[in-house]
C-alpha cells in the first residue's frame, strides 16, 4: 500500500528551493568535486554547506524540525546536486531512505528519538541489505539476529554500506527466521547505533566493525564499506516499528524505502546526464577540425540531439514517479522504469560526452572523464538495470495476464 | 533601530543584455535579485548578528509586480517584511525619479539606516545611494567595504583609489555596501519557505503619497537618444619569456617608448 507521507509542496517555494540548490552546485560543488574525487576525499565543507540550507531534513515532517518538502521538490534538488556530483546526492540517499523508513514505519519513540537529529544532519543514516554473496538476490542473506536473553545477537557480513563509516545509524536487514518459507518472511529490520567515524566500535556498539573503505572506479569521497557483525548487541526495541510488528516484516519494509531509493537514483542519473550535455554543448562549439566547430559536422549535431532527448525523457519518467508517490499512488513499476532510463542516460550521455572530447575527454583535466567513472555505478545500485527489467516485465505480465 | 535594504530585480546575469528601440534594457528573460544588494542585506544581517539593536530590516523595491519574487529572496536573506512599489506610472524612470520614489518610501519607514548595493547589474550606474541621500538630506556614502555600529555612530570603510578611507557618520545615512564587504550566506531552506510567510506591503504611487509627474517618463530628466558599444581595446602585446635579461630589456623598452619610465 502506498501512500503520500507530505503535503505538497507548492510550485514556487519548489523553484525558489531549486534555484538555490542550483546556485549552491554552481559555486560550490562543480569548482571542487575534481579535487575530492582526484585524492578520494570526504567532501566535508560540502556536506557541512549541505547541513546549513537543510537538506538533511528535506523531507523529514516539521513537527520532527524537518522541512517537510514532498519527493517531487527533493527529486528536483537531487537532480541539481548529481549534476555537480553524483556524490553529493549519495551522501543525503541514505539518510533520505533512513528517514522514509521511520516516517512510514516507526514507532513514535523510534521517530522522537532520531528524526530531529537526523533533520539537521546531527545523525546521518546508512542503509544494508546487500551482502558480499548476496545484491540482486537480497532473500539470500545470512547475516543473522538471535534472540539472547532480552537482547539480539547480532552476526554476520554486510557489504557496500554508502555512508558505512560517517554514519550514525545503520538500517540493516538480517534474518530472525531462519527457517521461514519464502526466507523473505524470516527478515527483520533493525536500526543500529554506532560511533560516527569510528572503524572499530566499543562499548555498548561492541561487535560492530568498518573495515578500511572500499577502492572504487569512480563515485569517490563518498565512503562504500563492509560492516562485520561480530556479537553485536542490542534490543527488540530497535525493531524497526517495534517488536511486535516489525519482527520478521523487514523485507517488506525495505522494498518500500527502495522504491524512494530508485528515485534516487534516477534523479541522479538525470543530473550527470545533464551535466554531460551541458558540456557537450560547450566543447562541442569551441573546439575546431576541419576549419569548422565540431559543432557544425552533423553527426557531431547528431550525438547532442540524441544527448538532449535521453536526458528529457529521464527526467520525465523520474518526476512522474515522484509525483504518483506524492500523490499516494503506487510507483513500484515507474520507480523501475525511471530508475533504469534514467541511469541508462547518465551511462550513455557521458560516453557521447567523452566521445566529443576526442583525446582530450580521456585527459583528467577534463571534468568528463570523471563523470564517465562515475556513472556506472548508476546502473547497478539500488538494482541493476537487468533486474529493473525483469521488475517491469513481471509487473506488467501480472497486469495483463490473459 | 530599524534597517531598510533597498534591492532591485534584475536580468540574470547569464541572460545577453540588449536594448530595445525605445531605449530601454529588455527584462524580458529570466531575472535573479541584483547580486550587489545581497551584500547590504549580508550586511545589515551582520550589523544585528554583532550585537546592534536592530529591530527589523526591511527591504524595498520599485519594479513591476514580477520583482516580487526577488523581494521574497530578499526576505529569505534576513529581512523581516518588505515593501514593493509598483505602478505603471514608474516606467521609464532614470536614476533621479528612482531615487525620489524610493526617498519618497524611505521617509514613510523612518529609519535610522539605509543600506544597498553598490550597482544594479544591468543599468550599473553606481549612484542610486547618492541620489536617495540628496532627497533625504542625509549623508550617502558609497563602496563601503566595512561597517560598524556604535550606538548611532557608524565607522566605515570605504575602497579609495589607493588603499581606504575610514570615515564616521552619525545616523541617519544612506550606505552603498560593496561586493568586497562580506560574502552573502545562502538562505536555508526553510528561510525561503517562510519567506513567503512575512508580511509584504504593496503600493502603488497614489497609496505611497508619490509625485506621478516626477517618476517615470515624464518626470526624468535624462533621454537615450543613441547607443554605441565602447570602443573595442587594442591586442595587448605578449612577451615571451625565455631570458629575464632580455625580458626586462624590452620591458623597458615599451614603458619608454610610452615615456612611462
Ligand atoms: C558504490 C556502491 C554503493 C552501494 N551502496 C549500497 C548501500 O548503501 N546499501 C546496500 O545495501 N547496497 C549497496 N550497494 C550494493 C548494490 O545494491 C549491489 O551491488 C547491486 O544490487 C547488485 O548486486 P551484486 O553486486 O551482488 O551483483 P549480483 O547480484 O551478483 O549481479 C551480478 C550480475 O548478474 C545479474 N543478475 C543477477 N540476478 C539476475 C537475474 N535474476 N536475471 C538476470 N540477471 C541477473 C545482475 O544484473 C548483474 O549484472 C552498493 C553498490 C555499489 C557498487
Amino acid at each position: 500500500m502506498a501512500v503520500a507521507l507530505s503535503e505538497r509542496t507548492d510550485k514556487e517555494t519548489q523553484e525558489q528551493i531549486v534555484e538555490l540548490v542550483r546556485q549552491f552546485t554552481d559555486e560550490q560543488i562543480l569548482p571542487n568535486a575534481e579535487k575530492y574525487d582526484h585524492a578520494d576525499e570526504y567532501p566535508q565543507d560540502i556536506v557541512d554547506g549541505l547541513k546549513e540550507l537543510g537538506i538533511f531534513g528535506a523531507t523529514i515532517p516539521e513537527e520532527y524540525g524537518g522541512l517537510g518538502l514532498d519527493l517531487s521538490t527533493y527529486t528536483r534538488i537531487v537532480v541539481e546536486l548529481a549534476r555537480g556530483w553524483i556524490s553529493i546526492p549519495g551522501v543525503v540517499n541514505t539518510h533520505f531512505i533512513g528517514a522514509y523508513l521511520l516516517m512510514r514505519f516507526g514507532t513514535e519513540e523510534q521517530k522522537q528519538k532520531y528524526l530531529p537529529r537526523m533533520a539537521t544532519g546531527e545523525i546521518t543514516a546508512a542503509f544494508s541489505l546487500s551482502e558480499p554473496h548476496a545484491g540482486s538476490d537480497v532473500q539470500a542473506i545470512k547475516t543473522t539476529a538471535k534472540k539472547v536473553g532480552d537482547d539480539y545477537e547480532l552476526n554476520g557480513a554486510k557489504m557496500w554500506l554508502t555512508n558505512g563509516l560517517t554514519s550514525g545509524l545503520v538500517f540493516t536487514l538480517v534474518v530472525t527466521d531462519t527457517e521461514a518459507r519464502p526466507r523473505y518472511k524470516g527478515m527483520t529490520c533493525f536500526i543500529l547505533e554506532k560511533e560516527p567515524g569510528v572503524s572499530e566500535n566499543t562499548g555498548q556498539y561492541a561487535g560492530l566493525t568498518i573495515p578500511p573503505k572500499i577502492k572504487k572506479m569512480g563515485y569517490k569521497g563518498v565512503e562504500s564499506t563492509e560492516m562485520v557483525l561480530d556479537g553485536y548487541k542490542t534490543s527488540g526495541e530497535q525493531i524497526l516499528g517495534g517488536e511486535e510488528v516489525g519482527l520478521n516484516g523487514g523485507f517488506k519494509q525495505m522494498m518500500d524505502a527502495l522504491e524512494v531509493g530508485r528515485v534516487n537514483v534516477a534523479a541522479r542519473g538525470v543530473g550527470l546526464a545533464q551535466r554531460a550535455l551541458e558540456l557537450a554543448l560547450r566543447y562541442s562549439q569551441e573546439r575546431e577540425t576541419f576549419g569548422k566547430p565540431i559543432a557544425e559536422h552533423q553527426m557531431v549535431q547528431g550525438h547532442i540531439a540524441d544527448m538532449a532527448a535521453r536526458l528529457e525523457g529521464a527526467r520525465l519518467l523520474t518526476y512522474q514517479a515522484a509525483e504518483l508517490k506524492d500523490e499516494g499512488k503506487s510507483s513500484n513499476l515507474e520507480a523501475a522504469m525511471a530508475k533504469m532510463v534514467a541511469s541508462e542516460a547518465g551511462h550513455a550521455n557521458t560516453e557521447a560526452c567523452l566521445r566529443l572530447h576526442g583525446g582530450y575527454g580521456y585527459s583528467k583535466e577534463y571534468e568528463v572523464e570523471r563523470l564517465y567513472r562515475d556513472a556506472p555505478l548508476l546502473l547497478i545500485g539500488e538494482g541493476t538495470s537487468d533486474i529493473q527489467r525483469l521488475n517491469i516485465s513481471k509487473q506488467l505480465l501480472k497486469k495483463y495476464k490473459i | 533601530m530599524k534597517i531598510l535594504v533597498l534591492v532591485k530585480e534584475v536580468p540574470d546575469a547569464a541572460v545577453e543584455k540588449t536594448i530595445g528601440a525605445d531605449g530601454r534594457i529588455d527584462r524580458s528573460g529570466e531575472k535573479t535579485l541584483n547580486p550587489s544588494d545581497t551584500n547590504a542585506l549580508e550586511a545589515a544581517v551582520q550589523l544585528k548578528e554583532a550585537g546592534a539593536d536592530v529591530s527589523e530590516i526591511v527591504a524595498v523595491t520599485v519594479g513591476p509586480d514580477s520583482a516580487s519574487r526577488s523581494l521574497q529572496g530578499a526576505v529569505s536573506r534576513g529581512a523581516d517584511r518588505s515593501i514593493h512599489l509598483s505602478d505603471a506610472g514608474l516606467a521609464g524612470s532614470d536614476v533621479v525619479a528612482t531615487g525620489y520614489a524610493l526617498a519618497e518610501l524611505v521617509k514613510r519607514e523612518n529609519p535610522e539606516l539605509v543600506l544597498l548595493g553598490q550597482q544594479s547589474d544591468d543599468a550599473g550606474c553606481y549612484a542610486v545611494g547618492s541620489v536617495v541621500g540628496q532627497f533625504l538630506g542625509q549623508p550617502a556614502l558609497s563602496q563601503v567595504s566595512k561597517l560598524e555600529l556604535s550606538g548611532t555612530t557608524l565607522t566605515l570603510e570605504r575602497q579609495a583609489e589607493y588603499g581606504y578611507d575610514t570615515l564616521e557618520v552619525t545616523l541617519p545615512a544612506v550606505i552603498s555596501v560593496s561586493d568586497s564587504a562580506n560574502e552573502p550566506r545562502y538562505p536555508s531552506l526553510k528561510a525561503i519557505m517562510g519567506a513567503k510567510k512575512k508580511p509584504v506591503e504593496k503600493l502603488d504611487l497614489a497609496g505611497a503619497g508619490i509625485d506621478a509627474g516626477k517618476v517615470g517618463t515624464a518626470g526624468s530628466g535624462v533621454e537615450c537618444k543613441d547607443f554605441q558599444a565602447p570602443a573595442a581595446k587594442a591586442a595587448g602585446t605578449i612577451i615571451t619569456d625565455e631570458d629575464t635579461a632580455a625580458t626586462v630589456e624590452q620591458i623597458v623598452a615599451w614603458l619608454d617608448s610610452r615615456k612611462l619610465v
